[in-house]
């Protein structure tokens, strides 16, 4: 854990791990959608609008994993003073942000053939569309914050303070009477049968496998950046 | 006691808080952040005539009556304890059939029937193929004759 913490030896692994990752991140994705879209059968009561449904609950997973990965990074970075994981929660916005929004659009393109809207202020999708205006005021508030800078301490107490959004998005369909339905897995349970579940761990692995792709990408930008500017800063002090 | 150990506990103490202030604001909403009522409720509440709400609920097996024209419904809409008929004239999605559930956004008439605009479909988190569920319901069926 330690010498992982080293930006060093943090750069020389992403380098090995980034072909990889793509890789692992396409094929299980292709062959999840594959199977959701061509080998699954209908759905009893939605026939074959249940498909969406394997890119759907995927992202909504990884926008809620992804906050609490910026949470939790931002709680080492206060506590360890490690800029590391300073910069891993800022490169973890970005991905976070684009599969949020990819949910909300699923979600609301799923919604229209099924509810008969496409959109409905009910707790599910409202705390949903909160995490996304998070994720955009976590990337403005870390930008503004001198330029990337990896020790301000600002952006990871906004996303301590977001994680607080986490447990209602989770408990929003069982505490309140929404539209959304209840949840359908859980770690003991599952409510979707074993012939329409098998292609929806394929797409989670291969969508968890491109978020982290994104994110070692982000990061090794943020630490260029973090680099490059400290130069700058030598530079000038000559 | 080292500065990294008091922002550890300090941190822990700040996430339970912060965690323990949404799980309350959770519970306080609970009332007000209901999407729609069910009958019990809006019987309970004596709602009055001219205020718009939702209602949702199961549509009741049998109660489904389609006019001549083909756009004008009729239905009741039951949480197992309170029925309430609903008329509604319109399209309505895919998914309404009797025995599932549905939220209609509308008000209630003089008579105290429900007169909807709108008409969602709500259905449940379980999803399986046709088969399947013909099984389950034949088994359902079979139970139900014994």
């Amino acid at each position: 854990m330690i010498r992982l913490a080293n930006p060093h030896f943090f750069l020389s692994l992403s380098r090995k791990l980034t072909p990889w990752l793509g890789l692992a991140g396409i094929l299980f994705s292709l062959a999840g959608i594959i199977g959701g879209l061509f080998v699954t059968p209908p759905d009893y009561l939605q026939g074959e609008t249940v498909r969406i449904l394997y890119i759907h609950v995927p992202t909504a997973w990884l926008a809620m994993g992804g906050w609490s990965s910026i949470a939790l990074a931002s709680l080492v970075q206060f506590i360890w003073r490690h800029p590391l994981a300073g910069i891993a929660a800022k490169a973890m916005a970005l991905p976070g942000a684009i599969f949020t929004g990819l949910c909300l659009m699923t979600g609301s393109i799923w919604g229209r053939p099924t509810w008969g809207t496409w959109w409905e202020w009910d707790g599910r999708l409202t705390s949903v569309l909160v995490l996304f205006f998070l994720y955009l005021g976590y990337i403005a508030l870390s930008r503004s914050v001198s330029n990337y800078s990896t020790t301000s301490r600002i952006p990871a107490i906004y996303a301590l303070l977001g994680a607080v959004n986490l447990p209602i998005i989770h408990y929003s369909v069982l505490w309140w009477r929404t539209l959304h339905q209840g949840q359908s897995i859980s770690l003991t349970h599952s409510s979707i049968d074993p012939s329409l579940l098998w292609p929806l761990p394929l797409t989670l692995i291969g969508f968890s496998c491109l978020f982290a792709l994104m994110t070692i990408f982000r990061m090794r930008y943020l630490l260029a950046h973090a680099q490059y500017e400290a130069r700058l800063r030598r530079m000038a002090a000559l | 006691m080292q500065a990294k150990h008091q922002r550890l506990i300090l941190g822990i103490i700040a996430l339970a808080a912060v965690i323990a202030a949404g799980f309350l604001a959770l519970v306080a909403f609970k009332k007000q952040a209901a999407y729609f009522f069910t009958p019990t409720d809006a019987v309970k509440a004596h709602l009055p005539l001219n205020r718009n709400i939702r209602l949702g609920g199961m549509v009741e097996r049998g109660s489904l009556i389609r006019e001549k024209d083909g756009v004008t419904i009729h239905f009741r809409v039951t949480d197992g304890y309170q029925k309430i008929a609903v008329s509604y004239r319109g399209i309505v999605p895919d998914l309404f059939r009797e025995g599932s559930g549905v939220v209609a956004d509308g008000h209630f008439d003089p008579s105290g029937s429900f007169t909807a605009e709108t008409i969602l479909a709500k259905h449940d988190e379980r999803y399986m193929p046709p088969v399947t569920q013909q099984q389950a319901a034949a088994t359902q069926t079979t139970l139900q004759e014994k």
